[in-house]
C-alpha cells in the first residue's frame, strides 16, 4: 500500500516536472518545425480511418439505440438535435480520446522507451542536443493540435452515420436532418467541449513521453511503457472529462 | 576546421585533456560502483580501459559527457571542471567530446545519411545544403561506407553499424573521443579493421582517446597506456608489455 502510494506521488510529480518544463521550453529556440509537422502527420493523419470509423458507428448507434425510447415519448422529432448534441458534448470527445490513447500513447510510449532503452536519447544527450526539445515537445504539441481536430472529424462523421441510421426508419433528407441540429445547437454547447479536447490531446501525448523517457533499461520496459501508458491516459482522460462537466455546470449553469 | 566554433586556442596551456579524480558513484544503497576512481589523459594519448563487466566502466565514461552525474569527485576535461557546469556550458562541452555507445545507438527511425545530419544541421546551422553533403559524404568516405549511405540502420551489419556510429561522432570534429566497447560482439576480422580505424582516427585527427574493450588485439593496437578497473578504484596501470608481463597473475588472466 504505501509503495503504492509512493508511485502515484512520484508519478505526479514527475508528471509536474514535465509540464514545467514543457512549457518553460516551448518558446526557447531552436524550435523543431519540421519534426512537428512529421508527428502532426503521424500522429493525426495516420489516426484518421481509424477514429473516422468508429465516429460513424456511433452515430449510427446512438440513433437506432435512442429511437425507441423518444418515439415512446412521442419525441422522435428530437433525435436528430439529441444524437447530435451527444456526439459532439461527450461520445466523439471521449471515444476519439480514448482510441487515439490505445493508438497513440502506446505507439509513444514504445517508441521513445525503445529509444531510452537502446541508448539513441543518450546519443541525443551526448551530440548537444535537447532530446526533450526534440522528441518530447514536438509530440506533445502534435497531439494537443490533433485530437481537437480529430474529434471535429469524428463528430462530423458521427452526425453523417446518425443520419444513415434515421434513414433506416424514416425519409428524412440530409437539408432537413442537420437544419433540425443546427437549430438546437448553441456556442456553449460546442465550446467546452472542444476545450477539453486540448486537454484530452496534451495528456495524450505528455503521458506516453512520460512513459517512454522513464523506461528502465531492457526490452521488457518498453512493452510496460507502452501498457502502462493506455491505461494511465485512458483514467486520465475520465478524470478530466470529469472535471469539465463540473467546471461547464458551475460556469454555464443558466 | 569549419564545423566547430569552440576550438581551442593555438597553444594549449594545460598537460592533461581528461582528468578524472576520486570519482564516486553507487546507485542505492551498498551499491556502490565506483570508489574513487582517478586517472588522467594526456592530449593525443590513446588510453586503453580494461576491467570485467559491471565493474563501472561504462559509467566512468558516461560520468565525462554528463550522461550520469558523479556523486563525488572532480571531472575535468580540457581543464574545465564539468561537474561545476550548467546546461548549456555542459553542452559546449560535449560538441567536443565523441562518444561512440557499445551498441551504436544509431536513430532506427533515420536513414545513415539523415543520422550523420541530424547533429550536423543542428550545429552548424550556417552549413549550406551541399557542404552539409560534402561532409557528410566525406567523413563516410573516411570510415569506408560511402555505398550504405542510404540504407537504413536495420539494414546494416554489426561492424557496419559501429562505423557509422563512429562517422556521426567524427562529423562533429571532436578532440576527445570516448569509445565503449567498439569491437565487442564482431568477428576477429572486423574488429581489426574497426581497430585500426580507430588508430588512423588519432593520427589523422590528432584526438585524445580512452578506449574500453576486453579485445586484446584491440587493446594491443590502440594503446599508449592501458588502465585497469577493479572493485572501484584503478587497480593497475601501464603499457600494453608492461601490463602483460605483470607477476599479478589476475592481471595476466585479461592477456590470455
Ligand atoms: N542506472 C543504473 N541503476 C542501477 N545500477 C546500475 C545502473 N547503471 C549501471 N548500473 C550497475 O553498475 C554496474 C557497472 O555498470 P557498467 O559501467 O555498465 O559496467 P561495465 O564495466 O561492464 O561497462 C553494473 O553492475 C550495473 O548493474
Ligand atoms: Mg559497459
Amino acid at each position: 500500500m504505501t509503495s503504492y502510494l509512493k508511485e502515484i506521488f512520484t508519478d505526479s510529480g514527475n508528471v509536474s516536472l514535465i509540464i514545467i518544463r514543457f512549457f518553460t521550453n516551448i518558446l526557447k529556440a531552436p524550435f523543431e518545425v519540421k519534426e512537428l509537422i512529421r508527428q502532426c502527420y503521424l500522429l493525426g493523419y495516420k489516426a484518421l480511418p481509424l477514429v473516422g470509423i468508429t465516429g460513424f458507428i456511433m452515430g449510427l448507434v446512438l440513433t437506432l439505440q435512442s429511437r425507441p425510447t423518444m418515439v415512446k415519448f412521442g419525441a422522435e422529432a428530437w433525435l436528430p438535435c439529441m444524437v447530435a448534441l451527444s456526439l459532439i458534448k461527450e461520445v466523439s470527445p471521449i471515444i476519439t480520446a480514448l482510441i487515439c490513447a490505445g493508438k497513440i500513447s502506446s505507439g509513444i510510449g514504445a517508441e521513445l522507451g525503445c529509444m531510452k532503452v537502446t541508448e539513441q536519447i543518450d546519443a541525443m544527450e551526448v551530440s548537444a542536443i535537447n532530446p526533450f526539445k526534440y522528441l518530447v515537445i514536438t509530440r506533445i504539441l502534435a497531439t494537443t493540435l490533433m485530437i481537437p481536430l480529430l474529434v471535429v472529424f469524428a463528430d462530423f462523421i458521427g452526425i453523417l452515420g446518425g443520419f444513415v441510421g434515421m434513414n433506416i426508419h424514416s425519409d428524412i433528407s440530409l437539408f432537413r436532418y442537420l437544419n433540425k441540429i443546427l437549430e438546437s445547437l448553441t456556442f456553449l454547447d460546442i465550446l467546452p467541449a472542444t476545450i477539453k479536447t486540448f486537454f484530452f490531446g496534451f495528456f495524450i501525448g505528455m503521458i506516453g513521453c512520460y512513459k517512454g523517457f522513464t523506461a528502465a533499461n531492457g526490452t521488457e520496459s518498453v512493452g510496460k511503457a507502452a501498457n502502462s501508458a493506455v491505461v494511465a491516459a485512458s483514467l486520465t482522460i475520465f478524470v478530466i472529462d470529469m472535471m469539465a462537466v463540473q467546471l461547464t455546470d458551475i460556469l454555464f449553469k443558466s | 576546421m569549419i564545423y566547430n566554433q569552440t576550438q581551442l586556442p593555438a597553444s594549449i596551456s594545460y598537460q592533461f585533456e581528461i582528468e578524472v579524480n576520486d570519482l564516486h558513484k553507487s546507485f542505492g544503497k551498498n551499491n556502490d560502483i565506483l570508489k574513487g576512481v582517478t586517472f588522467r589523459v594526456k592530449a593525443g594519448e590513446n588510453l586503453v580501459m580494461l576491467g570485467k563487466s559491471g565493474s563501472g566502466k561504462s559509467i566512468t565514461i558516461k560520468c565525462l559527457v554528463g550522461l550520469i552525474t558523479a556523486d563525488k569527485g572532480c571531472l575535468k576535461v580540457f581543464d574545465i571542471d564539468i561537474t561545476k557546469l550548467d546546461y548549456n556550458q555542459l553542452n559546449k562541452i560535449k560538441l567536443r567530446v565523441g562518444f561512440l555507445f557499445q551498441n551504436s545507438a544509431l536513430y532506427d527511425s533515420m536513414s545513415v545519411r539523415e543520422n550523420l545530419e541530424f547533429p550536423l544541421r543542428r550545429h552548424s546551422t550556417y552549413l549550406s545544403d551541399t557542404e552539409v553533403e560534402n561532409a557528410v559524404t566525406e567523413v563516410l568516405k573516411s570510415v569506408g561506407l560511402l555505398d550504405a549511405i542510404d540504407k537504413m540502420p536495420s539494414e546494416l551489419s554489426g561492424g557496419m553499424r559501429k562505423r557509422v556510429g563512429l562517422a556521426r561522432t567524427l562529423i562533429l570534429k571532436p578532440e576527445i573521443i570516448l569509445y565503449d566497447e567498439p569491437t565487442t560482439g564482431l568477428d576477429p576480422i572486423t574488429s581489426k579493421e574497426i581497430s585500426e580505424l580507430i588508430l588512423s582516427i588519432q593520427k589523422k585527427n590528432k584526438t585524445t582517446s580512452i578506449i574500453i574493450t576486453h579485445d586484446m588485439n584491440c587493446a594491443r593496437l590502440t594503446s599508449d597506456r592501458i588502465v585497469i578497473l577493479k572493485d572501484g578504484v584503478i587497480y593497475l596501470e601501464g603499457t600494453y608489455t608492461e601490463l602483460k608481463q605483470s607477476e599479478n597473475e589476475w592481471v595476466r588472466s585479461f592477456f590470455e
